[in-house]
């Protein structure tokens, strides 16, 4: 790992010049080169150059590194939500390709600070990630690499089940024990009363309503304790890290996992939004201020690879760049708002054109405030669908071909969205940890037309009953009809719970 | 030693089951495909993928982007099974000798004979003050001039401008070396009776192909004869042996004579390493004709070779008698090995097993 050499320090100020001109804000950037296989770990360590061991990482690394060394794929650039914000960049990149990286490495800089979904990231991970590492490492020490890391594979396997939303809203704190020496008390539904030097106060400082409120909580609190229900949370990791009968090392490798989950939470949730982003300013800045014209023909053949995709998956830069340059476009025009939707000609629709020349002021406000399933819903019109040639694809159930089944702008729209939905993955909640009052763990699957993978989910079950360490069971659905697998530590079990209508 | 080694080293050793066997159930075989010319070859690329609750099958079906009506198929298959990694390469052959070796773990190959032919090489390693200008070594040049001109002062590292002046140029050279050569034979025998189809030589085929590419990739002099035999031996071009189809009898110790003589003809000397491969389906002619290939074998064949493999074959005629002969005679012989080669999947065990030693 080394610095930039003295003409990379002067490309890389002239992009930051360039980029700051544009409007963008970020905190500073600190470039390294990086050879390959450095390049190639601090990916595999999910962007970091420190992390704690792991196989998965191992694994990650001999895939890069193969793939690199057999000339398959390359990555020139790697970037990290952090403050200073640190890029590596690959040493074997032309200065045509580092110029260009770094002027998407500043988009992505201004992103991570801008973006409204990351704000409450912490902007000290590559710390955090480091004293993570340490602390795994002190469990491996006590406990031996065996047990923490196979303690680990449970709490990974679990990685998914977290609620990124967490990060904005403040969720009702769920029914806890109330503490101990509050319990006779409560039981008995007295409420707190505070002491008074004279009479005539206490309609002050113990108000009717208060004391009204607080009876009424005490008695909805004892009944929600008598019937064991707790609310519901998609936090399962939270959830587990609270009530789950733990030891302190294990409880702490939990944490770790639980904690970089979130953190990488958001980049999951605006993978598109991020990439159009940079690839937007990137070439913004390499054809209006960077570009050298001998460059142009390097440039455009790197930036177009970039933007390829194959038939049957969707390019996030591609989709991304392509429609936030629409917006450009359209509130460039005017091309929005009621009269412009309400509008049927498509040919006028096409031409509208009222000279507003807010594309780049709307581009701007898009980056900041949202994510993939808001910058879609909002934005992915019948419009941009049709004239990207989006479709839907699925099996041929007769000939077991893949096949178009549907060029519908609404449906493929509709798909588009579910399939990023808390970020791919499927939506499961903790409802009970007392299921039939014998501390059993139920979860529920909000069944939205995809089925769970069920060998992934069996096993996973058992992962949670290593930390559950009672049984626990999963409600879900398969073709129509709801079923509940369980796994009590010694069988799996399947029970039908009847047919939906 | 970089920080992820320890990572690798234990991803390999989980999936080699070493350790967290609790893990194995999860590994998946997945691959990258390397092409020389038209044949394409695997780099395996295991994967172990941790159980989460994911969405199962969602009917093959996504968003795509392009031409095409509804109807028509897309593309490349796709959902062709998210988890396996199919990549495709052009490698030289080289390169493919060098994966097989490291897939395969095999050792390299420790040169015999007593290593007095030498030849002089020329090796540019050592540098001078004289020289031509297309050999002028760059870097120390201008090391020199900057080492010259911070010494006199004149360098300015706001400008950093450095011009080498004559003094300061250095030029590579090189040395004579005196190096060992070794040079390898391989000798190919195969028996080409009627009890050896098609489909017994496309695995002969496939097999000596492996073996040519890593001992080429161990040699800088290779020598390749091709020995086919029924009753009686000959040698044949290289085209001949793989496409030859005979029918007759079987004498395996003609195949040996015939393999002696050429060794004591054209490689006598101690500097050349010999390989004798040699297949077969195991079907020799009579006892009395075993009995002397194995006396062929012990005294002349195996003093003169670093390696003698023999290669069974599974047809539907041959008995299979060969192979037992030999592992019963030469039970614990370093420079013998055997193997049954029973179908085509056989052929990588095959070769492990030959080019394992490293003799």
């Amino acid at each position: 790992m080394s610095t930039l050499t003295a003409e990379l320090a002067e490309t890389a100020e002239r992009a930051r010049e360039a980029a700051m001109e544009l409007g963008l804000d970020f905190p500073e950037v600190v470039f390294e080169l990086v050879e390959p296989d450095e390049l190639n770990m601090v990916a595999s360590y999910g962007g970091f150059p420190v992390r704690y061991a792991h196989w998965r990482f191992g694994m990650e690394f001999q895939h890069l590194h193969k793939s690199h060394e057999y000339g398959l794929s390359k990555i020139y650039e790697l970037v990290i939500n952090n403050d200073p914000c640190y890029a590596y960049l690959m040493k074997t990149n032309t200065p045509m390709e580092m110029k260009l990286v770094m002027a998407h490495v500043f988009g992505h800089a201004d992103f991570f600070r801008q973006n409204a979904w990351f704000k409450p990231t912490d902007r000290r991970m590559m710390d955090t990630m480091a004293n993570h590492a340490t602390r795994v490492h002190r469990h491996v020490q006590r406990q031996g690499a065996e047990k923490v890391e196979d303690f680990l594979d449970a709490c990974l396997s679990l990685e998914n089940l977290i609620d990124p939303m967490s990060l904005y809203v403040k969720r009702d704190a769920p029914a806890e024990p109330v503490p101990d020496f509050d319990t006779e008390r409560y039981a008995a539904g007295q409420v707190h009363r505070f002491d008074v030097k004279h009479r005539y106060m206490e309609p002050f400082v113990n108000p009717k309503t208060a004391l009204d409120a607080e009876k009424k909580q005490i008695a909805a609190d004892m009944e929600k304790r008598k019937s064991g229900k707790l609310e519901p949370t998609r936090d399962v990791l939270g959830f587990l890290l609270r009530r789950a009968t733990l030891q302190d090392w294990q409880a702490d490798c939990l944490d770790i996992v639980r904690e970089e989950a979130l953190y990488f939470a958001p980049q999951a949730m605006t993978k598109i939004l991020n990439e159009g982003w940079a690839c937007w300013v990137h070439s913004r800045l390499m054809t209006q201020r960077l570009l050298d014209p001998s460059e142009v023909v390097d440039y455009c053949d790197k930036h177009s690879g970039t933007l390829s995709s194959p038939p049957d998956r969707i390019n996030p830069y591609k989709l991304g760049l392509t429609l936030l340059r629409d917006i450009e476009d359209r509130w460039n025009r005017g091309a929005h708002g009621r009269a412009w939707r309400d509008c049927d000609d498509a040919e006028k629709r096409r031409r509208w054109d009222t000279k507003d020349g807010d594309g780049v002021k709307k581009v701007f406000e898009v980056r900041r405030i949202h994510n993939d399933v808001t910058f879609l819903d909002a934005f992915l019109t019948p419009d941009f669908i049709e004239q990207e040639k989006l479709f839907l694809y699925g099996r041929d159930p007769r000939t077991g071909r893949t096949v178009i089944t549907d060029r519908d702008p609404a449906n493929v729209k509709k798909k588009l969205l579910q399939q990023f939905t808390n970020m791919g993955q499927p939506l499961i909640d903790v409802v009970d940890d007392n299921h039939e009052n014998r501390g059993e763990l139920y979860l529920v699957h909000r069944h939205e037309g995809v089925n769970l993978r069920e060998d992934f989910a069996r096993e996973t079950l058992r992962a949670l009953h290593r930390l559950w360490s009672r049984p626990v069971h999963l409600e879900t659905v398969v073709d129509q009809s709801r079923v509940l697998w369980t796994y009590d530590g010694k069988d799996a079990g399947t029970r039908e719970l009847g047919k939906i209508e | 030693m970089r920080r992820v080694d320890q990572d690798v080293t234990r991803f390999r050793r989980i999936v080699k089951g070493e350790i967290r066997q609790n893990l194995k159930r999860y590994v998946a075989q997945g691959e990258l495909i390397a092409r020389q010319g038209d044949r394409a070859v695997s780099v395996p690329l295991p994967q172990i993928d941790l159980p989460k609750f994911t969405f199962g099958d969602r009917g093959g079906g996504g968003v795509g982007q392009g031409e095409g009506q509804v109807g028509e198929g897309v593309g490349n298959e796709a959902g062709e099974g998210e988890g396996s990694h199919q990549l495709e390469v052009e490698v030289s052959l080289d390169e493919l000798a060098q994966i097989l070796g490291e897939e395969l773990a095999l050792p390299r190959i420790k040169p015999r004979g007593t290593q007095q032919v030498e030849a002089d090489m020329k090796r540019y390693r050592s540098i001078r003050r004289t020289g031509p200008r297309s050999l002028r070594h760059f870097k120390r040049t201008f090391r020199h001039a900057l080492r010259r001109q911070v010494m006199l002062g004149t360098y300015d590292p706001k400008r950093p401008a450095i011009v080498p002046i004559p003094e300061d140029e250095r030029f590579r050279s090189y040395e004579v070396q005196r190096v060992p050569e070794s040079s390898a034979v391989i000798l190919y025998m195969m028996d080409v009776s009627g009890s050896m189809g098609n489909e017994q030589k496309e695995i002969v085929r496939n097999t000596a192909f492996w073996i040519d590419a890593w001992i080429r990739s161990q040699y800088r002099n290779v020598v390749v004869r091709y020995i086919v035999h029924d009753a009686a031996a000959r040698e044949v071009d290289r085209h001949t042996f793989f496409h030859l189809k005979e029918s007759g009898g079987t004498k395996i110790s003609s195949a040996y004579r015939l393999c002696d003589e050429m060794i004591e003809k054209d490689y006598p000397d101690e500097q050349w390493n010999v390989y004798c491969f040699h297949f077969s389906d195991g079907d020799n002619w009579s006892g009395g004709d075993t009995a002397e290939c194995l006396r062929l074998l012990d005294e002349e064949l195996f003093p003169k070779s670093n390696l003698f493999c023999y290669g069974q074959v599974k047809s539907a005629y041959g008995s299979g008698q060969f192979k037992h002969d030999l592992d019963q005679r030469f039970a614990g012989r370093e420079e013998l090995v055997t193997a049954d080669i029973p179908d085509k999947d056989g052929i990588l065990a095959c070769i492990r097993e030959f080019l394992g030693r490293g003799r």
